[in-house]
């Protein structure tokens, strides 16, 4: 099966900061691919190259046979790539209604519409005419991720999903999630929490200081494998 | 941040060099240019000290722009006020209480920084366009007060006349030479103000204002100062650019866009500032020496030398913004007049 | 006239200025910026509609039908050439730009149609007035034009509220970045709503030509009228902006009822007394932010 998405060699600055070096991987159709790293690893960096909201300075970018290194990033929207940003970047005074209508600009056909997404976020149901300002971390984080399944993407990329979150309120994310890898949706999730991310992903790439410097199935890693790539513990031996 | 920690050990590799010995240079020389230009009226004819006194009040008016827009980040549509301002203010003391007029200069000029502080205290507060449309408004208020006084010496909306202050101490080929003298003079004041001002602490704060004005704003309530020390500043050389007008043309009108309040006068100061280089401290003198080029030797008729004024100006606000100093500054990495500040690798890599 | 015919023939002047100032008030919402030509656009809307009477003779209301697409049009142009650029160069280029444009209409204006007064015919309309009372006299023009304003503005409110276009607007003037994320083509968004701000520039320029006389120069007093009518009102929402337009409207009239030559002084000294008491109250919030600190 050829990837869904395919990035070769890719350099991102960040002004003066050089945030991703030469990063090749693929993705394919219907897996979940979780990016893991520290603190300025080029994670988010790396996903707002994907979606168009930051340009590469060096290398490819594939998406469905399709060379979209240079596209902006409402026709990648459009072509099937949805990025559910760090920090959620809700419309502050739009209500979620509206929220989530905004997305629907010129989405491809598919299963998602206001309806299917708010049923598997039922939580947003009641909240439909509220100010996006006015929600909890939770709530805002839920309609962020609707608000990205209504363009229909065939590639969801989801940024620090849980960050700020209470735990409770990050196993009910994590289990929407888990509804829509079942109904096979291709997800690049970037996660700082290990075991969720191990937990979650078919397989597990682990970025440090710009670079990838692990990557492997989830079966064929092990916890500290990973986290030993994580903190760049043994860097020569990972790179070599 | 693990960048600020990589940052700090390359800076110790560059030094801070604000005099380069160009700069030297060419202050020496701006020194020698203006005291040359001082033998003017021994050495130029009539028709040449005219035109000289144009240039000056042009390079004035240029300065005192693109100190607001590109040292303060504050673009005015306002300044002609000022420029009336001034005026009127010498036109008050010369006609209607008889002063010397040169005297009645130098007084309108200070009345004019006296009145900028408190509308400083006012527009100040505002950002950018609503910035530019309430010091149009002021510009606006000034005119119309102007044209509705009933004082003959002021003349209300049909204008006055200053030839009687002067014609009453000068005999015309004195007034000429008196004239060029103040109009030299207020540039060599105002150039060597600006240099002062913006080589000091304010100018310093000034650029933080520029680079960044939500970090500036932490820094306190200096940036507001710093902006209000401009504003008047720039006021004031507006309005002795006014006077210099007045002296130069003898008559004045308050109302219509070619009148003394005019907004004429800013389309001139945005062409100039942005044709020149906005933010460098050489680019306006250019830019006043285009325009006065451009108005002396290009025959065209007051329409279509406004129309390409204002096509020009977007022309070079959009493809060449740093403007004909700016871009040769770029290219060649020179600098005359130091006032920004500069980085030279220490070791000479 | 009496004080109180001057409030109402102001309030009925403030939706004259509400209109011309809605356009204003679109694009400094949706992009931050002031588009300094505004006014003279307004202009340009009135003498196209001069030329197309003078040239078939059709009703001044006509030939809205060909000009206000045409200012769609222009609008749209603008955006994609002019201010889209501008806006990539940072904060201050566009009032640069537009006033450059500014400052070439009104001499272009000035070229074509000389620097005369020119004036549109209002029809039957112009001379009709309802007589409240014996020393009030309502023109229904007037009253034409401020129902006009209302519903422009009421337009405006329900497509901003209830239309995908609406929903983009608000989306990309609150966040761009996000906005194109989610699929919105944020240069065609802000292409329509330039397209949008300078059709009603023109729609507000005609009838002004009706109103009253105009000449080439008269953009930049459009220009302060629209941006006093929107800081009035507290620049943001559009029904603040039609307050905005009836105080400046009736602070005018009061002017013009102490001395006829007040009539623009009035609307600027209300205008400035709203400033002052703005800056006066950021110094108060300021001043008691040191006593915190302190």
């Amino acid at each position: 099966m050829s990837a869904l998405l395919n990035v070769e060699r890719l350099d991102v600055r960040h002004g003066l900061l050089q945030a991703v070096r030469e990063v090749s991987f693929d993705v394919a159709e219907g897996e979940t691919l979780a990016l893991v790293g520290a603190n300025g690893a080029g994670k988010s960096t790396l996903l707002r190259a994907i979606a168009g909201a930051h340009r590469p300075t060096a290398g490819r970018i594939g998406f469905a046979g399709e060379d979209i290194t240079r596209k902006p990033a409402h026709r990648r929207a459009r072509a099937g790539i949805a990025l559910v940003p760090e920090g959620r970047r809700l419309f502050p005074e739009l209500t979620v209604e509206e929220n989530l209508r905004v997305a629907s600009a010129s989405r491809r056909p598919g299963p998602w519409d206001l309806d299917a997404v708010l049923e598997v976020f039922p939580l947003l149901q009641p909240l439909r005419r509220k100010r996006a300002a006015s929600l909890s971390g939770g709530e805002q984080q839920a309609t962020a991720i609707a608000r990205a399944l209504m363009t229909n993407p065939r590639l969801l990329l989801l940024d620090e999903v849980s960050l700020g979150l209470a735990p409770v309120v990050v196993e009910g994310v994590y289990r929407s999630l888990a509804t829509l890898i079942e109904a096979g949706t291709t997800i690049l999730l970037v996660e700082q929490d290990l075991a969720r991310a191990m937990g979650a992903a078919d397989r597990v790439l682990c970025m440090l200081e710009g670079r990838v410097v692990l990557e492997g199935l989830r079966g064929q890693l092990t916890r500290e494998q990973v986290t030993e790539a994580y903190f760049g513990l043994r860097r020569q031996e990972a790179t070599a | 941040m693990s960048e600020s920690a990589v940052a700090a050990p390359v800076a110790r590799d560059f030094r801070v060099q604000r005099w380069s010995w160009v700069s030297v240079l060419f202050a020496g020389g701006l020194a020698g240019i203006v005291t040359v230009l001082a033998f003017g009226p021994v050495l130029l004819g009539e028709n040449t000290q005219n035109n000289l006194i144009q240039l000056y009040f042009l390079m004035i008016m240029a300065m005192m722009w693109n100190a607001l827009a590109g040292y303060g980040g504050l673009v005015s549509v306002g300044q002609q006020g000022f420029i009336g301002l001034g005026a009127y203010a010498a036109v008050f003391f010369s006609v209607q209480h008889g002063l010397n007029p040169y005297m009645s200069m130098l007084l309108g000029t200070l009345v004019a920084g006296a009145v900028a502080i408190p509308i400083a205290a006012v527009v100040l507060w505002l950002r950018n366009g609503a910035f530019a449309i309430a010091t149009w408004v002021v510009a606006e208020v000034f005119s119309i007060l102007v044209s509705l006084d009933p004082n003959p010496a002021i003349g209300g909306g049909t204008g006055t006349s200053a030839l009687l202050p002067f014609n009453l101490r000068y005999d015309p080929t004195h007034r000429l030479h008196y004239t060029y003298w103040a109009a030299l003079g207020a540039v060599a004041v105002f150039l060597l103000l600006l240099f002062v001002l913006l080589r000091s602490r304010l100018g310093g704060s000034l650029q933080a204002i520029r680079d960044d004005e939500e970090a500036a704003a932490s820094v306190g309530v200096r940036v507001l100062l710093g902006k209000g020390v401009l504003f008047v500043v720039a006021g004031m050389g507006c309005a002795a650019a006014g006077t210099v007008i007045l002296a130069w043309q003898l008559s004045v009108l308050p109302i219509g866009p070619d009148s003394i309040f005019g907004i004429n006068w800013t389309a001139r100061m945005i062409f100039m500032v942005l044709v020149g280089g906005i933010g460098t401290f050489e680019g306006p003198i250019i830019g006043a020496v285009v325009l006065y080029v451009l108005q002396t030797y290009v025959s065209i008729s007051g329409i279509w030398y406004f129309v390409m004024l204002g096509g020009i100006a977007i022309g070079f606000a959009l493809l060449l913004p740093r403007g004909i100093w700016g871009t040769i500054q770029e290219r060649f990495n020179v600098q005359l007049l130091p006032v920004g500040y500069r980085l030279r690798t220490g070791d000479g890599r | 006239m009496t004080w109180f015919a001057a409030v109402v023939h102001g309030i009925l002047l403030g939706g004259f200025y509400a209109l011309l100032a809605s356009g204003l008030a679109l694009l400094f919402g949706v992009m931050r910026i002031i588009n300094l030509a505004h006014g003279s656009l307004a202009l340009v809307g009135a003498y196209m509609s001069f030329l197309l009477v003078e040239h078939t003779g059709m009703s001044t209301y006509l030939t809205l039908l060909p000009v206000l697409p045409g200012a769609l049009i222009v609008g749209y142009l603008l955006q994609r050439t002019m201010l889209e650029r501008s806006l990539r160069a940072g904060q201050l280029v566009p009032l640069l730009t537009t006033f450059g444009l500014l400052i070439v209409i009104a001499n272009l204006l000035q070229k074509f149609f000389s620097p005369d007064v020119h004036s549109l015919d209002e029809g039957a309309i112009g001379t009709a007035a309802w007589q409240a009372t014996s020393s009030l006299a309502i023109p229904w023009f007037d009253v034409l034009t401020l129902g006009i304003a209302v519903a422009v503005l009421g337009g405006l409110h329900l497509v901003l509220r209830h239309t995908q276009l609406g929903r983009e607007l608000r989306a990309t003037a609150s966040d761009a970045d996000t906005a194109e994320l989610l699929g919105v083509n944020s240069r065609a968004v802000y292409a329509r709503a330039a397209a949008i701000a300078v059709a009603t520039a023109a729609l507000a320029g005609v009838f002004y030509g009706m109103r009253t006389g105009f000449d080439p120069n008269q953009g930049g007093a459009e220009l302060l009228y629209a941006f006093e009518a929107v800081v009035i009102g507290g620049l943001g929402s559009l029904w603040g902006t039609l307050g905005g337009g009836i105080v400046l409207g009736v602070s005018q009239e009061i002017g013009a009822q102490i001395n006829p030559e007040y009539f623009a002084l009035g609307g600027h000294v209300v205008f400035l007394a709203v400033l002052v008491g703005r800056s006066m109250a950021q110094a108060s919030r300021i001043r008691y932010a040191l006593r915190r600190l302190a």
